[in-house]
């Protein structure tokens, strides 16, 4: 999660000594949690090129988005290994149970699941499922639901 | 940093080294580890990575050590003479790599940079993660030699963000280098000076190729360029570039230490050395195997990998990643190396071998790999980024059973049109898992499209079942949203064929797997 509070001039002062774009793209993506239009309107200031070349760059990489993601960032590695041990089933039954697509935040903001999670390099341990910093090794459907139904119920007591 | 000091280093630690590896070795004694030769992956799991004095130990920085007492030429003549060819993919040998870098360095007269490519971007692969997390300092040894070896003072490691251990780890490793004086400035007391930057990807397959990955360290789109030129004329900021992956860099070191027979005394002809594969999909054992080059695919999976479990039949392996393709099972007596594997219509890769079992279905896997490159396409080139996109449309045909035969004619002239016309590898190879496919398992395309999918794979061409292991216990009917099962408790259960949407909610909650996909 983003810290929006961060003001333009603090990002700048962060920036200034970047290396290159991307580089500093991907500050923003840490900083702010995704690319917000003032972040990109700082980047293009600090490396004097127009905002449409910083997003040139920005959409060209899957790392970063556009919007916030969730509360619980949810990503199904669909690498080789993992696709042949059923990560297709699972993420559909993810996707069925929070009512998103990959790529969809869930309207409460609790959930996201990652658009195209491509090999997290595990495959020993396929499938793998990783909800925010947990990893969940040779996992299936019944074990997934159960963690984001106790998420979802956890979510539901502390809001109360 | 001097000789003598990394030899008293040593000293120090080697008794802790030893200790851990015959530990290591105890626990290990299976035959999965002994049947395997352990030399990119020496220090995997046994020295700690993140102590400089615990690689010392293993002899590292010896490497270094030595080529820094002679030539640049002779440098490069060793790594030429062990016969080593870049891990990456291609194998190109990379001795003559880093001659051509050297060339164009004394021809052009300017600086040049020394790339690691640790951008493991091919699904089923995960070696250079093993071996950045466990043993970075062998990676960055290796590079300093490089850099030494072609007149360098600057590289780069470019590491996937899916990787933050392995970045981690870096870091740490060359922040101890530059403390010990064997990264920075007159290192090891002589001349010469090189340090090192990691870079980190930004989640683009494509930049694994080497002109997109020169591109996106310079922080623009990670789009490739025809070459030539080539990186080791005009590479990084268009200067002489050298580019190798990360298990090549991590063999250097030995090899400088202990002469190019370290390598080349192993393996099969014009492929030297050992290779790591990374063993994962159906496989009793999965996990990192690094063999000699040239080994059955038979050894390694069964010897080493104990099989496919649960008394399914092996049908294929598939081999490097998106680029490479799928080799039946009746072929397994195929010895691995780059140039048998590009015999029968794959390519060794970066190493992956995903197995595959009677339930994975062989048009399906070959969907799986085209919507993969049409994901990753940079959409430069017009045949990477609208062929792939038809071989995708035609392959979903076949899966939805809608498939005519001469739409196989059609997917085998595409795809070589898309080989010949790419602008990269990516687009060049891309094809490469249906080709493969098409020509050792054209049956079951045959069959796709008579309406049957072998595997029971293809969602539109099963139907689900209740068979006789059901035990009445009634938890799959509310789960079906349009109530296609019927039942009471403790009475027969029946699955209308008819209702069925196949959305296959049900068949994961039954406790005896009582609910089956069969092909129609």
């Amino acid at each position: 999660m983003g810290d929006l509070t961060v003001t333009k001039s603090a990002f700048k002062k962060r920036i200034t000594n970047e290396p290159s774009i991307l580089t500093a793209l991907q500050q923003a993506q840490e900083v702010y949690g995704y690319i917000t239009p003032d972040a990109v309107a700082v980047v293009a200031d600090v490396f004097e090129v127009s905002q449409s070349r910083v997003y040139s760059t920005a959409t060209f990489y899957h790392q970063f988005t556009f919007a916030p993601r969730g509360k619980h960032v949810i990503s199904v590695c669909m690498g080789t290994a993992c696709y042949v041990l059923g990560a297709q089933e699972i993420l559909n039954a993810i996707e069925d149970e929070l009512g998103i697509k990959a790529g969809g935040v869930t309207t409460d903001g609790l959930f996201s699941i990652e658009h195209n999670t491509r090999c997290v390099g595990d495959c020993a341990s396929a499938p793998i499922v990783i909800i925010g910093e947990r990893w969940f090794n040779k996992t299936n459907t019944t074990k997934m639901l159960a963690v984001i139904r106790k998420i979802k119920k956890d979510e539901q007591e502390g809001a109360q | 940093m001097t000789k003598k000091k990394l030899e008293e280093i040593k000293d120090k630690y080697s008794s802790i080294v030893d200790d851990k590896w015959t530990q290591w070795s105890q626990k290990n004694d299976t035959p999965f580890f002994n049947n395997q030769v352990r030399k990119v992956l020496r220090n995997v799991d046994i020295i700690d990575p993140l102590s400089i004095h615990e690689y010392i130990a293993t002899d590292g920085y010896f490497g270094l050590e030595k080529s820094l007492k002679i030539t640049p030429e002779k440098v490069i003549e060793i790594v030429q003479k062990s016969g080593m060819r870049g891990r990456g993919g291609a194998g190109f040998p990379t001795g003559k790599k880093w001659q051509f870098v050297r060339e164009s360095v004394q021809n052009s007269g300017t600086e040049a940079y020394v790339v690691c490519n640790a951008d493991e971007g091919d699904p089923g692969a995960f070696m250079d993660r093993a071996i950045l997390e466990n043993d970075p300092h062998s990676v960055i040894e290796a590079m300093t030699i490089a850099g030494y070896a072609v007149g360098a003072t600057k590289g780069y490691v470019y590491v996937r963000a899916e990787y933050p251990i392995a970045v981690k780890n870096i870091r740490h490793a060359i922040t101890a280098a530059r403390k010990y004086g064997l990264l920075g400035e007159n290192i090891l007391g002589k001349d010469f000076s090189f340090d090192l930057e990691v870079r980190l990807g930004a989640g683009a397959f494509v930049c694994g190729e080497e002109t997109a990955l020169i591109a996106s360290i310079e922080g623009k789109r990670g789009e490739p360029t025809p070459r030539p030129p080539f990186p080791s004329t005009k590479g990084l900021y268009g200067k002489p570039t050298l580019i190798n992956n990360v298990e090549t860099f991590s063999a250097i070191p030995m090899i400088m230490f202990k002469g190019p027979t370290y390598w080349n005394k192993i393996g099969s002809k014009n492929n030297a050395g050992t290779k790591v594969f990374a063993l994962a999909g159906n496989i009793a054992n999965a996990g990192l195997v690094e063999v000699p080059m040239g080994i059955t695919i038979n050894e390694i999976i069964n010897d080493i990998g104990g099989g496919v479990p649960n008394g399914k039949k092996v049908k294929a392996v598939q081999t490097g990643g998106p680029s490479g393709g799928c080799i039946p099972a009746n072929m397994f007596d195929l010895k691995i190396d780059f140039d048998s594997l590009q015999r029968v219509g794959s390519i060794l890769g970066s190493g992956g071998l995903v197995v595959m079992d009677e339930t994975n279905c062989m048009v399906d896997v070959a969907k799986f790999f085209i919507q993969f490159s049409v994901d990753e396409s940079c959409g430069k080139c017009t045949p990477c980024r609208i062929g792939n996109k038809k071989l995708l449309g035609i392959l979903d045909k076949i899966s939805l059973g809608n498939a005519k035969m001469k739409d196989l004619v059609e997917l085998e002239n595409l795809s070589k049109i898309i080989i010949n016309t790419s602008l990269c590898g990516l687009g060049m190879s891309s094809p490469n898992p249906v080709l493969s496919t098409l020509k050792h398992f054209r049956k079951e395309y045959v069959e796709h499209i008579k309406g049957h999918c072998p595997a029971a794979a293809c969602k539109k061409l099963v139907t689900y079942e209740i068979n006789e292991k059901c035990i009445n216990c009634n938890r799959c009917v509310p789960v079906c949203p349009v109530n296609a099962i019927k039942g009471e408790l403790k009475e027969d259960h029946f699955l209308d064929k008819e209702i069925c949407v196949k959305c296959g909610k049900c068949a994961p909650i039954c406790p005896v797997n009582a609910i089956i996909k069969v092909s129609k």
